[in-house]
Parts: structure tokens; C-alpha cells; sequence
């Protein structure tokens, strides 16, 4: 069913359809519309919900753990400060195995206090043990977040997950597309499996503890199961993306290769920019230029062997990277593709850094344009010309 | 005997522990002095029950007496010689106990 929705209304249209058992939310620009609609949807009875309206946001994670920890579905949405002020609780909710999902609408992060868009949040949490999607546009948002109950459900990985959109950009923005019908959503995200060690504790009388002390003698080995958990993932989420295709006939695996198979040069790049990004592609495959794009999806887990391969063949890559690390290096996802490329055998492809886009800075057709000339240029000459440029500040 | 600890593939999932647990960390060890009760003295009043944070203070609810220590729990920390109205337990260093 064709469907125009902002991303905000795409995430609270999926939650309605995923019917979850607990929802607890605080709300923040500009993911606050997501539970707001929502908490509209649980007034009007179209959803069985619990919503829990909580003090902040760090308690909003601390409810859905809770709820989560006694075998509920739960569900919050956040942004920027929001999911800086999660932070101890996301690494909780990750570290006892709870496939709590959460919609993020990436925000920079103050200070300067900000409410736009740029990726610094969620790259943020990256090491708490959350699996993290991130969309081009509202269609793949909400693809992305039923997937997503899914994959975090799933018995081999039990990891939290978040799904994500562009804040404004996508939040904020009308789109159409191709929403599901509720039965389909329903029948697809299907009931959340049970958890042998809650089965034995409700069922049969007996407690348990969770998140006891665990010191030098057990604490690595639960990091070594939550880790398992991630590897695990690197299996489950493109075998979810089959199934949601089987259904729904689009398909969904941890990256898009856009025109890659023949390019010299290429971008690698998250979110929202992927769709302007391609615009160029085309504008300069147009023009006899061989270049080509890939768009993650999936940062959590990193999916460092299949990008490698994918990327053997190119010359020169170009990482648009919307965060500031402030490693006085790059920005955070360039070290990560570069030590992915590092284990090829023969030629490497050159990589240059491009930081852009903070605090929602637009970024132009012309601004993608110049990268893919710098990152041509560099494919040409087959030398790295530097390592990080920036792109739309005022020098 | 070493305790032998379960490696990360046999542990249940997330930190999870059955309840109960506590009664297999058996914490008298951590113990510097020990209780002793003095029977003459003592008017069984259970104070020392009330007060002791570890449950280690044993009484008998149908005969109404204190009963004993359990050791196995018993840190030492001496509130319930602290607490006892009638200076019917003392602490003595373990090092006395064990010369005994």
C-alpha cells in the first residue's frame, strides 16, 4: 500500500503494526514525534502497549531493560543528548542480551546545542553492544525497523538493536512508500521467542538474579557471549533481509554496491547523503566517468570482509564520514574501511577521509561532486594526495 | 580444591544467575575475629538475630534460644556483640581459636 509518511510517522506507523508489549519514551527533537504518535496510537486502543512515560531518557532505557529483562517486547525511540544521557544503560542493555529496539534519529550532539543532523550520536554508541541500521530514505527506515525486531530477537543474537534516519532530513521529510499491511507485519515480526532462563524463573517458581557483580573471574566471559552475539549477527541479518525480501520483495544485506563493478573510484557513505550521492553517480556515469557508490547500512556489526572484497577492484575511495571523532585523524568510519582493506592481498584501493555535513550542514550535488573529482584524481595518479578533508565548512 | 569456573559457552546467557546463589559463597572466611557465645549470660532475646546482616545467627523459634553461629556466613563484623544488652558474646581473634 502506497503511503506518503514523514520518517518519524514511518517509525510510529511500524511500531503500531509490531504491537509491542512495552514502549517507554522521553521525548527529544526530533525523534520526539515518533513516541508522540505513538502514544496517540496506545490512547486510541490500536495497539495492546504499555506505554510508560518517564522522567528522562535514561530512564526510558532502564524501563525497556526491565521490561525486555521479564521477556516483554520493548520499544523506545531517541536522539542526540537523549541517547548520550542512555549511555550506561546501553551498554546494559547490551551486555545482558536484550533485544530491546529502539528508532534513533541521528542528531549532533551539543555542544554547540544543535537539533540537526549528523551521525556523531549513534557512532557514538557504537561499542555498546547494539547492532545499528542505518537508512537512506523512509522506506528503508521502516524496512529497517521491522527487520530489525527480528534480528535482535533472533535466539543466536538476543543484542539490542537501533534503527536509524537522518534527523530532518528523513524524520521530517514526506516520502512515499510501500507500507506493509498489518497482518503482513504482524505474521513476519511473529511473537518474540521465549527465554529458557525467564520460562524457568516465571514458570517454575524459581528466581533468578540479573546483572549480578561479576568480577575478574566471569565478566570476560560474558563479553566473549555478547560478542558471540555480534558475530552471530554477521549471519542473521542478511538471512532476515532474504526473508523480508521473499515477503516484501525488496532486499536487504549489510551494504548497497551502487555501480561499483567496473568503477575507478568510489564513495562509501551512511544515511540520507547515499541518495544525493547516487544522483552524482549517475550525473557523472553519464558523463563517461567510471565511478560508483556504496551505501552501509549496517555499522554494528561491522561488516569489514565483505566490504573488502567488494571494494578490491577500485582505485580510489572517498569516505564521506558525518561525525567528527576528533582523533586528530579522520573521522570514525575511514579507520575502520582502511584497516578492513589492509588484509587484501596485491593493490590496495587509495582512501581519503571527507568529514561533512555537522549539525545538519547541507550537502550539495556540487559538494559529492568535488569528492568524487578529488577521490578521481587520486585514482588516477594511484597516490593518496592526504588523508582528511572537510567538506562544507568556512575556511 | 580450585573451584573449577564455567567457560563463556556453558554460562547461562546475560549475566543471568539463579536466585539463591549467596549460599554457595560461603563468606567466613573473610572473618578476623569470631563470635562466642556465653551461654550464662545470655537472656535470648535475639537481639544478636535481629542485628546480624548475614543471617548466621542461628535460633530455635520453638524453645525460644539462641542456638549457635553459622560460621560458614559469619564475616565477623561484631555487631552482635556490639548490640547484646548482657555481654554475652565476645570476639576472639581466629588466631586464638586456632591455637585451641
Amino acid at each position: 500500500m502506497k503511503a506518503a509518511k514523514t520518517g518519524n510517522e514511518a517509525f510510529a506507523e511500524a511500531m503500531r503494526q509490531i504491537n509491542p508489549d512495552v514502549v517507554a519514551a522521553y521525548p527529544i527533537t526530533p525523534a520526539t514525534e515518533v513516541v508522540q504518535i505513538f502514544s496517540q496510537f496506545v490512547a486510541d486502543g490500536l495497539v495492546k502497549t504499555e506505554f510508560v512515560a518517564v522522567e528522562s531518557e535514561h530512564s526510558a532505557m532502564s524501563a525497556c531493560i526491565g521490561a525486555s529483562a521479564a521477556g516483554a517486547r520493548a520499544m523506545t525511540g531517541t536522539s542526540s543528548q537523549g541517547l548520550a544521557l542512555m549511555w550506561e544503560m546501553l551498554y546494559i542493555a547490551g551486555g545482558l542480551r536484550l533485544p530491546i529496539v529502539m528508532a534513533v534519529v541521528n542528531r549532533a550532539l551539543s555542544s554547540p546545542i544543535n537539533i540537526h543532523c549528523d551521525h556523531s550520536d549513534s557512532i557514538g554508541a557504537r561499542d555498546s553492544g547494539w547492532i545499528q541500521l542505518f537508512s537512506e530514505n523512509v522506506q528503508e527506515a521502516y524496512d529497517n525497523i521491522i527487520q530489525a525486531v527480528r534480528i535482535a530477537e533472533h535466539p543466536d543474537v538476543n543484542l539490542p538493536i537501533m534503527a536509524t534516519t537522518d534527523g530532518f532530513i528523513l524524520s521530517h521529510c514526506l516520502e512515499t512508500l510501500d507500507m506493509l499491511s498489518d497482518e503482513d507485519v504482524r505474521s513476519f515480526v511473529g511473537d518474540i521467542p521465549e527465554r529458557s532462563t525467564l520460562v524457568k524463573s516465571l514458570r517454575e517458581g524459581k528466581p533468578i538474579t540479573l546483572g549480578a557483580l561479576d568480577l575478574q573471574d566471569y565478566y570476560f566471559e560474558h563479553k566473549r557471549q555478547s560478542a558471540e552475539g555480534m558475530f552471530n549477527a554477521m549471519k542473521v541479518i542478511p538471512e532476515i533481509g532474504k526473508e523480508f525480501a521473499k515477503t516484501f520483495g525488496r532486499e536487504y544485506g549489510f551494504f548497497e554496491a551502487y555501480k561499483l563493478a567496473d568503477a575507478d573510484a568510489a564513495i562509501l557513505v551512511m544515511g540520507s547523503t547515499s541518495g544525493t550521492a547516487k544522483d552524482v553517480v549517475d550525473t557523472m556515469r553519464a558523463e563517461g566517468k567510471k565511478v560508483g557508490l556504496v551505501k552501509l547500512r549496517v555499522y554494528r556489526p561491522f561488516p569489514a570482509q565483505m566490504l573488502a572484497q567488494a571494494l578490491s577492484g577500485i582505485k580510489a575511495l572517498g569516505i564521506m564520514d558525518r561525525a567528527e571523532g576528533m582523533s586528530a585523524v579522520s573521522g570514525p568510519v575511514y579507520p575502520e574501511i582502511c584497516a578492513a582493506l589492509y588484509d587484501l592481498p596485491g593493490k590496495k584501493p587509495v582512501v581519503q577521509d571527507y568529514i561533512y555535513g555537522l549539525g545538519g550542514r547541507d550537502v550539495s550535488l556540487n559538494d559529492i561532486r568535488y569528492i568524487f573529482d578529488e577521490v578521481l584524481k587520486s585514482a588516477q595518479t594511484g597516490k593518496k594526495a592526504y588523508t582528511l578533508k572537510y567538506v562544507g565548512v568556512r575556511e | 580444591m580450585e573451584e573449577k569456573k564455567a567457560a563463556w559457552k556453558e554460562l547461562p546467557e546475560g549475566d543471568v544467575l539463579e536466585g539463591g546463589s549467596s549460599l554457595k559463597f560461603k563468606t567466613g572466611n573473610w572473618r578476623t575475629d569470631r563470635p562466642v557465645h556465653i551461654p550464662e549470660k545470655c537472656i535470648h532475646c535475639f537481639i544478636c538475630w535481629i542485628a546480624c546482616p548475614d543471617g548466621a545467627v542461628k535460633v530455635n523459634a520453638e524453645t525460644g534460644k539462641f542456638e549457635e553461629f553459622n560460621y560458614d556466613y559469619c564475616k565477623g563484623c561484631g555487631i552482635c556483640a556490639h548490640e547484646c544488652p548482657k555481654d554475652a558474646i565476645k570476639m576472639v581473634n581466629e588466631q586464638e581459636v586456632d591455637k585451641k
